[in-house]
Order: C-alpha cells, then sequence, then structure tokens
C-alpha cells in the first residue's frame, strides 16, 4: 500500500533524530567524557600496591618519603621504590609504551605528567627502562 | 699470639674471642659457606670470613652504627699495570670509564714515589669514608652525608651542585656531572648538576655483597669489612699488620687503609 509506506518511513526517521538527541544531551551532561585524557596504557594483568585512586593522588608522597628512608637511612626491600614502578609500569606488559617511562606521550609516566603539566625530575638521574631491558642492573 | 694481642685480650672479652678461634668464629662460620672455611689466606686469615662477615640487611631494617664498613687496600699485591677495580667500578656503576676532567672518576689508580727512597707503589684511592668527612662540613645544603654504617653519600635529591665538597675533598674524590646521563644503572641513579663519589657500592653492601672493586681484584688486595666489629676479617687483619691512612695527619677517621705506602 503505497499511501502507509511513506508514513512508516518518516515514523523510522522521526525516531532515529529523536534517539540521537537524547544520545547526544546525555553525553554532553557528562563533562568527563568531553574532557581528552591522556592516552596512556596501563597493564591490567597484574595488582598495583594501591588502588588506581590512590596511586594517583599520593603516588608522589609516597616515593618522595620512601627516597628519603632509602637514601638517608639505607632502609631496603620498601613497598614502594622506584625500580618496582619501572618494572610494571614501562615493562613488557605496559602496550605501546613498552620500554620505558618517558619519552613519548604514550609512555606510563611522561604521558600523564605532560597532560597535567606537571614537570617530571625522577628521570634526570634514575633510570627510565627496566633493569632486563638494558642488559641487567643486578 | 702477640704481645698486642695478649694486651688486648687481657682487657676485654671481646677481643679475648677474637684471638681464639672458639665458638663465636665458629657460629660465624657455620652461617656462610662452610665449604671454604679451610682455606687459610695468611695466618690467622681465613677467606671465609670474607664473605661471611657480612649478610644481606633485612627488608625495612635502616642502617645500623654498630656496624661501620670499611676497606683494607694491600698496595704490596697491587700492580702498576693492572685497572680491575677501575673497571669492575666503572661497570658496576655506569660510569663512562673516561679520564678527561669532565668525566666522573670514582676510583683512580694512583701511583706513589717516596721522595727519598724512590720507592714506588701503587693504589686505587676513592673515597676514604670518613668519620669526620670535610664534605659533609661544607654542603650547604645537608645532601652530602654520612650513613650510620660509615658510607658517606651524597643525596642528589638535596644537591644543588655547588661543588663545596669537591673543594673540601683532600682525596679528590669526589666528581661533578657535567653532561645528561642516560644510561644509568637501575641501582645507581645518577644525574647532570650533582655532585658523585664511590658509594662503597652501597646498594651491593645492602644485599649482602662486597664492593664491586674488591670483588673484581685479582689479588684479592682490597679487604672489605666491619671495622667495628673485632671478630672480622678486616678487623684482625689490620691487628696483625702495619696500616696506614693517607693524610691521617688531618684526623679524619676514614674507612679506608692502606697497608705498603
Amino acid at each position: 500500500m503505497p499511501g502507509i509506506a511513506p508514513k512508516r518511513w518518516l515514523k523510522a526517521i522521526a525516531f532515529a533524530l529523536c534517539a540521537g538527541a537524547l544520545v547526544s544531551t546525555v553525553s554532553a551532561s557528562d563533562p568527563a567524557s568531553r574532557v581528552a585524557k591522556p592516552a596512556i596504557s596501563v597493564d591490567r594483568s597484574t595488582q598495583c600496591i594501591d588502588s588506581p585512586d590512590v596511586m594517583r593522588r599520593t603516588h608522589m608522597d609516597m616515593l618522595k618519603h620512601q627516597r628519603d628512608r632509602t637514601v638517608r637511612a639505607g632502609v631496603r626491600g620498601e613497598k614502594v621504590h622506584l625500580n618496582g614502578c619501572i618494572e610494571c609500569h614501562a615493562g613488557p606488559g605496559a602496550g605501546a609504551a613498552a620500554g620505558s617511562a618517558v619519552g613519548s606521550p604514550q609512555a606510563f609516566c611522561d604521558g600523564c605528567h605532560r597532560y597535567a603539566a606537571v614537570k617530571l625530575d625522577c628521570f634526570g638521574c634514575h633510570q627510565a627502562k627496566p633493569a632486563a631491558s638494558i642488559g641487567g642492573g643486578r | 699470639m702477640s704481645e698486642h694481642e695478649r694486651g688486648d685480650a687481657a682487657r676485654a672479652p671481646q677481643a679475648r674471642e677474637a684471638v681464639r678461634p672458639g665458638n663465636s668464629r665458629r657460629a660465624l662460620l657455620a652461617a656462610g659457606t662452610a665449604a671454604l672455611a679451610g682455606v687459610l689466606l695468611a695466618p690467622g686469615i681465613r677467606l671465609i670470613e670474607i664473605a661471611a662477615a657480612q649478610s644481606a640487611r633485612p627488608a625495612g631494617e635502616p642502617a645500623s652504627s654498630k656496624i661501620r664498613w670499611g676497606m683494607l687496600v694491600d698496595t704490596t699485591r697491587c700492580s702498576t699495570d693492572c685497572n680491575e677495580c677501575v673497571k669492575a667500578c666503572n661497570t658496576e656503576n655506569g660510569l663512562s670509564g673516561g679520564t678527561s676532567p669532565t668525566d666522573a672518576q670514582w676510583i683512580r689508580k694512583v701511583e706513589i714515589r717516596h721522595k727519598d727512597t724512590g720507592r714506588t707503589s701503587s693504589a686505587p684511592v676513592m673515597c676514604q669514608h670518613c668519620a669526620n668527612p670535610p664534605c659533609v662540613d661544607v654542603c650547604p645544603t645537608g645532601a652530602s652525608f654520612k650513613r650510620a654504617d660509615g658510607i658517606v653519600l651524597v643525596d642528589r635529591h638535596t644537591c644543588i651542585g655547588c661543588r663545596y665538597c669537591v673543594m673540601a675533598c683532600p682525596y679528590k674524590a669526589r666528581s661533578f656531572v657535567h653532561e645528561p646521563i642516560s644510561d644509568q644503572k637501575p641501582d645507581v641513579p645518577r644525574g647532570q648538576g650533582c655532585v658523585e663519589s664511590c658509594t662503597m657500592c652501597v646498594h651491593r653492601v645492602d644485599r649482602g655483597q662486597q664492593p664491586a672493586c674488591a670483588e673484581a681484584c685479582p689479588e684479592q688486595a682490597i679487604l672489605f669489612g666491619d671495622l667495628n666489629d673485632p671478630d672480622s676479617a678486616i678487623s684482625r687483619r689490620i691487628r696483625e699488620i702495619a696500616t696506614t691512612r693517607i693524610r691521617e695527619d688531618l684526623r679524619l677517621d676514614t674507612g679506608i687503609r692502606y697497608h705498603g705506602i
């Protein structure tokens, strides 16, 4: 029936438009999805020493206190240590940035620090590659 | 047993145990690799104590002031054309091995000639790990410090690269890093703008190993150990043989001693 078919066709278009508008309204109301995120790859197969929320906020304090205990007092084998970060986050499981914690926007440390515009000083002195990839350090 | 040792033994019970190969030494030997215990290097010096004197410090435990790490360099066994300790140091700590004025050198082979007699000897000279270190005295930021177990270090997190310590050190043991570095060893962070020197391989010592130079010496001319422990191989050796310290007149109480210079 030629009289009904165009109506159905119009209905379908109207429905699609409404659905599209709804989706776009929802996405516009969620600011997180509108903001670009750092393009780091994270190896989820292993567990970090604490939850991502805690690590994001406090990793710098953890490292700062540990470094003083280790350098000054000589405490070894702490839960927090920079070499431990490197082993996982620049290790083979780290995806596109495998090999180094710095040096590219995809590298684990550098990616976020570039994004947040926070200067990263650790790797002026510390090795940014895992021990295994530079012919061992031990 | 010499008269000197008899005197020591009469004074302190600890010292008496040191000269008598009794239970305390047996226990020490049992803790290590007992198979080598019979190897006699010199009267009263057994090879085993070199290895058994140290064990890795448990995780979470700070360095203790009960220990004072030190080294004894026997220059009578050190030959002029041997450079193994320097090479081992460079490899262990990721140094370039260059000797230009802007290259970091943590250990150097130095030829010494007595002005009057003409006698020459060769000795490795590195940071002497003073008990009263001038580098620590002059450091304006507190970056240069002495760890509880006597190892003198630079905290690069605090070092501003002013190089006062380089000027203050009578042994010329400290180097400044002029160029950016990217090939550091994971256990030995080092970078541009900081002063550095021999760390007595602190990362190895904390794992229970001896410094790279002592391990690499083909003549075992470098003896590493705890100067505070009267039973340690180094303590007994310096009780037995004549040793001296470079620029002893400065009274810096260095942790590195030399025999035969």
